[in-house]
């Protein structure tokens, strides 16, 4: 293995204090959903209650499956609309200092759509698209609430295991304001004022005018004396698009620029917040349900998958880039730099790719592009395994325990027993619904994916030539179908037709895996448990870990290897071949 | 129940961008112009009044008497803080072998007696375009140039170099840089201060 002490040493430390926090942050949030007293209580209390009583939100109402759906549907949908209207109106409003430009209707519906999905894919430059009212008012609140009705279909999911014979699973408006209230709220004020500290901007000021020591020339060869700097209220966004598994960048290089992520400090506290809450949500889980092993089992599942393509990833990138090293002037031991930062190097950039990829963040610190074939293929892997290893704030989890689902099901029928989870038999109803779950999104990428490389407005976008060109096309919907939001950002993504189609994934994939989670939580709830006996198959074992991560590695690999084999695969033996020539 | 979840949702959503959308950025512009007014403003680098830079974000310099930095792929022109950019090559693009073996040119032209490998952070396009930073090595690379462009001593060079470079923090996280923009005005201001003698 070609990595340094250090790069281990880097990796090491990041697993070691996200573990650290898993327990106090996963006990104080199943404290928060089960109504119990905090030490926040006493201070965001009124905030809470206000809320309630201004909303007209009947706080002991309780929901079942089908309402906690309507409800679902109709706020997202609600807030889908209202930021498709802000983003249009950019012009008529307030706080646009760099007076940025209108909004054309595909690529507002294509934001909208994405913001609202938790996906944060982004068609558009932050600095050069966003008017400060837009990025603040509109799409800060959207990281928000989108990132917190994930958690409250969460909380949803787990009541139908904890519950008995019970109709209700819950209150979606309770569930959802405590999930901003008590969680996001607090955590995203703390961390964007540590942001603030190492650099990143937070002001409402216009662009600032610097006067160049020595004059650059522009692509048309006249000299330029000033440069521009694109400033504005970013830390504020930046804390809680890392925290709520956003992703979308203030700026349009995201986390690759010094202001969004100017040191080794913010670089790692931004690493941490990318699956801080997913990989508390496990104990959160545990806690829940009253077994905190079974929430141990799935994180450590999550884990298994995600570190051996993390170092994968950070070892092909520290090798270089084969081609450069034809160039003899060229040393190239600090590994493969194009597209990366310097502050960051190749070891915290593959943290970041794989970290973003297996959550379903989206956000990046390096250019995934111009990673190596086989470097990118990883993060690229990662958005495939369905976003259910770490995956978004509430729907990753949900997601892997819908796989979870399926896994108790397979070694039933290898058995000959009905299959049950935490008590609770998995009968047809929810199999079926776990089916469409776990389709939907395969669906979504691989039908896009296919669509837009037999139309030419699809085969307009790729930027790269021959094979990378397709990885370009395949990234793209793989991230919208799955939730994610990162890209190969090459790809010419702001046209009507990746507008309209990759807006149409996201969708897609987010509410028809939603609703059947919800569907299940409602037949969960519904049925009396059942006790434990010789025959159960015990969830929280190394041996029930292997067999979901080989579900959920079979699943994701059987369906994009022919995919990935005309994508990265070739790309890479493309490259061979040149060194060869 | 459509109603009364569209009324709900359409006040919640009100309600909510008052306190998240509007509230919550305002809480923490006034905290962070608080306490780190500086960092929230941009890290802004002022002389005699006018602000010729941000230490975060990376300047375009191609004078020999100067350090360079990384090459960028913004446009109209490198490092155009106004439209944040990557170059988003595959390794296998011709343009991406280009623009490495024209910066290699350039260097070596720059600076004819220097034989040594060049670091490979001089030759790509870092991630933003705005990186406001090289490693160690590709500054010890430049020193000479810089040196005999300036008239300098190798050794003075040098400990101008020393000075404006980082290590990692805590020894762990990151990696070592230099800093282009704050080197560069340190080299400018040194020869200002030593003007006339030899």
């Amino acid at each position: 293995m070609n990595l340094s002490f250090n790069d281990w040493a880097q990796i090491a430390l990041y697993f070691a204090v996200l573990f650290l926090a898993v327990k106090p942050l996963g006990l104080y949030m199943a404290k928060i959903y089960e109504g119990e007293r905090t030490f926040l209580s006493s201070k965001m209390g009124w905030l809470e209650r206000g809320l309630y009583k201004l909303c007209g939100i009947n706080a002991q109402e309780e929901m079942g499956w089908k309402a906690y759906s309507v409800h679902v549907m109709v706020f997202s949908t609600f807030t889908l609309l209202a930021l498709y209207a802000l983003l249009r109106l950019q012009t008529h409003l307030p706080l646009n200092p760099a007076g940025m430009g209108k909004i054309t209707p595909d690529l507002a519906f294509n934001t909208a759509a994405s913001f609202t999905t938790n996906t944060n894919w982004q068609a558009y430059g932050g600095e050069s698209t966003m008017s400060y009212f837009s990025q603040m008012v509109g799409l800060t609140l959207q990281n928000f609430v989108s990132a917190a009705v994930g958690m409250a279909v969460l909380v949803a999911f787990i009541r139908g295991f904890v519950r008995k014979t019970a109709k209700t699973i819950g209150n979606f408006w309770v569930d959802m304001t405590r999930s901003v209230i008590y969680i996001l709220l607090p955590l995203s004020l703390v961390f964007a004022v540590i942001l603030t500290s190492q650099g990143v901007v937070q002001t409402f000021r216009p662009y600032v005018e610097a006067h160049l020591t020595a004059a650059t020339m522009g692509s048309d060869h006249k000299p330029v004396a000033v440069q521009t700097i694109a400033v504005g209220p970013a830390a504020s966004q930046i804390a809680i698009k890392q925290l709520g598994t956003n992703g979308g960048g203030f700026f349009n290089v995201n986390s690759a620029h010094p202001f969004e992520n100017p040191t080794a400090l913010s670089n790692f506290l931004e690493m941490l917040a990318i699956l801080l809450i997913p990989a508390a949500l496990c104990y959160t889980f545990g806690y829940m349900i009253r077994d905190t092993r079974q929430g141990w089992a799935i994180l450590i599942a999550m884990t298994v998958i995600l570190l051996p393509l993390m170092i994968f990833c950070a070892s092909q990138e520290r090798g270089g880039n084969p081609r450069l090293t034809q160039i003899a002037a060229i040393d190239q031991s600090s590994g493969n730099m194009e597209g990366k930062e310097t502050r960051f190097g190749v070891v915290n950039s593959a943290i970041w790719a794989a970290a973003t990829t297996a959550a379903s963040n989206g956000s990046v610190n390096s250019m995934h592009d111009s990673y190596t074939p086989l470097g990118g293929m990883a993060p690229l892997l990662m958005i495939q395994f369905s976003e259910v290893i770490f995956g978004g704030v509430g729907c990753g989890l949900y997601g892997m325990i819908v796989y979870v689902l399926l896994t108790v099901f397979i070694a039933g029928l290898m058995v000959g027993r009905t299959p049950e989870y935490l008590g609770k038999k998995v009968q047809s109803f929810e199999i079926k619904m776990a089916s469409i779950a776990i389709l939907v999104p395969l669906v979504a990428t691989l039908g896009g994916a296919a669509i837009a490389v037999l139309t030419a407005a699809g085969k307009a976008g790729a930027f790269n030539p021959g094979a990378q060109g397709f990885s370009e096309i395949l990234y793209a919907f793989s991230s919208a179908g799955n939730n994610n939001g990162s890209a190969f950002a090459g790809l010419n993504a702001n046209t009507p037709f990746y507008n309209t189609a990759l807006g149409i994934a996201m969708l897609f994939s987010r509410f028809w895996c939603m609703l059947p989670v919800l569907a299940i939580a409602g037949a969960l709830a519904a049925k009396k448990s059942t006790p434990v006996s010789a025959g159960t198959l015990p969830t929280h074992t190394p041996l029930f870990v292997s067999l979901l991560v080989g579900v959920v590695v079979l699943v994701g690999v059987l369906t994009y290897v022919p995919a990935l084999a005309l994508g990265p695969i070739a790309e890479h033996f493309n490259m061979l071949k040149h060194l060869h020539s | 129940m459509y109603m009364q979840s569209l009324k709900i949702s359409a006040l919640l959503f009100i309600f909510l961008t008052l306190l998240l959308g509007i509230a919550y950025p305002a809480v923490v512009t006034v905290i962070a112009q608080g306490i780190f007014p500086h960092q929230a403003q941009g890290s802004l680098i002022e002389r005699g009044g006018k602000v010729v830079g941000s230490k975060l974000i990376g300047q375009d310099f191609s004078a020999p008497k100067y350090f360079w930095g990384r090459l960028s792929a913004t446009s109209p022109q490198p490092y155009n803080a106004a439209a944040s950019g990557g170059s988003n090559f595959g390794v296998n693009n011709p343009a991406l072998l280009e623009a490495a073996k024209a910066r290699v040119v350039a260097l070596q032209r720059a600076d004819p007696g220097n034989k040594a490998a060049i670091p490979v952070d001089l030759v790509t396009a870092s991630g933003s375009g705005l990186d406001p930073d090289i490693s160690p090595a590709a500054a010890h690379y430049q020193i000479a140039r810089v040196a005999k462009a300036r008239g300098m001593r190798y050794d003075d060079v040098k400990s101008i170099v020393d000075r404006y470079t980082q290590g990692r923090f805590l020894g762990i996280l990151g990696e070592p840089v230099v800093n282009v923009l704050e080197l560069n005005l340190a080299l400018d201001e040194y020869a200002h201060a030593h003007q006339g003698k030899p």
